[in-house]
């Protein structure tokens, strides 16, 4: 495997640095386990959606609402382990081309949540390249915490999807989202608009 | 699109009419503002996949698995759009996990329309055993699922049961029989 200039971030730090920059009321879709666990630590948004199982669906889900909502930015967080699951995926948003669509793959190349175990995956493949490979010509590595900031920035103005990959460490996530699913469905229609509360 | 000219004899017979099984369904996701629709294709689907392909009213598209689409109509819906699922048995047959964590626990009214093979004239011991899971997958969650043999009760089943399923927020397969659709068979 070639060297990587890629510096090993946190996947809470990189998830609170992504809320920071949303101004407007954009979507974010957390895959299950530590990714979504972040995403409710960096703060509870109404336009959050958090997966409680379907192990790699955030990508698909997301451009889900891509499609409903043209004129909404859909992020997507999904861990690696993950997103193998269903790297078939990869193709069908490059196929469709959604350009409010931005996925984000937090990379560590271990089941955290599990105990640790390398994936398939890890000393071998290159997500980035896999992406592209699928179709997914904007695809990049985040070299560090700067450069994922400025790539967001780019992503929100591109004109198709974008994915961005970052190198991320062991660490478990440091908060636990509330189980409660029909809640967190509900809340995120409310956030979206599609739905009022009673 | 060869694969899309060899219907079975008894989908020749119904495409040029109004009131051919594929024709209906379309006309039904149409009146209930079902836009979406994500597929795995199927044989016996490739008529109406083809109309709907052709009607700019949906979008329509091929997905590499029945979970994937399931997560992109649960996905639509929660953005506000509507959307429903086509494939075939021994594709419902991979969806026992994002059933249990996703459409039903969410409460996602996820309509599955799910051509039956691997009955009334299987040639692929595969498929006919896996065709026998598919009714206490259903069962076992409690979904509202319906098999659909008659072209006179099609409308009726669907229309209600889509209409049921947005209303309640709850699941429901359409299972569309050979005696509905003519199925694959052995000289196709």
């Amino acid at each position: 495997m070639n060297v990587r200039n890629t510096k090993v971030m946190n996947r809470f730090d990189v998830t609170s640095r992504l809320i920071a920059k949303l101004k407007h009321e954009e979507a974010v879709i957390g895959g299950i386990g530590n990714t979504n666990f972040d995403l409710w630590a960096a703060g509870h948004r109404p336009q959050n959606f958090y997966m409680l199982g379907s192990m790699g669906l955030a990508f698909p889900i997301a451009l889900g609402v891509a499609l409903a909502q043209p004129d909404r930015r859909v992020f997507a967080l999904e861990g690696d382990g993950s997103l193998l699951m269903q790297l078939g995926a990869l193709s069908t948003i490059a196929t469709l081309k959604p350009e409010n669509l931005i996925m984000i793959v937090m990379d560590n190349g271990i089941y955290q949540i599990t105990g640790a175990q390398p994936t398939p995956a890890a000393h071998v493949a290159d997500i980035v390249a896999i992406a592209a490979g699928s179709g997914l010509a904007n695809s990049a590595w985040a070299a560090d915490e700067e450069d994922f900031e400025r790539l967001i920035e780019e992503a929100m103005s591109a004109s198709g999807p974008s994915l961005i990959a970052v190198r991320i460490d062991d660490k478990p996530g440091i908060g636990a989202t509330r189980r409660d699913p029909v809640q967190i469905r509900e809340r995120f229609m409310h956030g979206l608009g599609v739905r009022e509360p009673l | 699109m060869a694969i899309a000219e060899q219907h079975t004899s008894s989908e020749a017979a119904q495409t040029s009419s109004d009131k051919s099984w594929h024709s209906i369904v379309l006309q039904i996701l149409k009146r209930n503002e079902i836009s979406l629709v994500p597929y795995v294709p199927d044989r016996v689907l490739t008529p109406l996949i083809k109309n709907l392909h052709a009607d700019p009213f949906f979008t329509t598209f091929a997905t590499a698995r029945e979970e994937e689409a399931v997560g992109i109509v649960s996905g639509a819906w929660m953005g506000g759009r509507r959307a429903a699922v086509l494939m075939q048995t021994s594709g419902f047959a991979t969806l026992a996990n994002v059933l249990a964590s996703l459409a039903v626990p969410y409460q996602i009214p996820l309509i599955m329309f799910v051509s039956e093979r691997g009955t009334l004239g299987e040639f692929n011991y595969g498929q006919s055993l896996v065709c026998r899971t598919m009714r206490p997958v259903l069962d076992s969650l409690a979904l509202e699922h319906h098999t659909i043999t008659r072209l006179d009760e099609l409308e009726f089943i669907a229309d209600r049961s889509i209409k049921q399923a947005v209303t309640t927020q709850a699941p429901v397969a359409l299972i569309l029989n050979p005696l509905l659709t003519g199925g694959k068979t052995f000289d196709k």
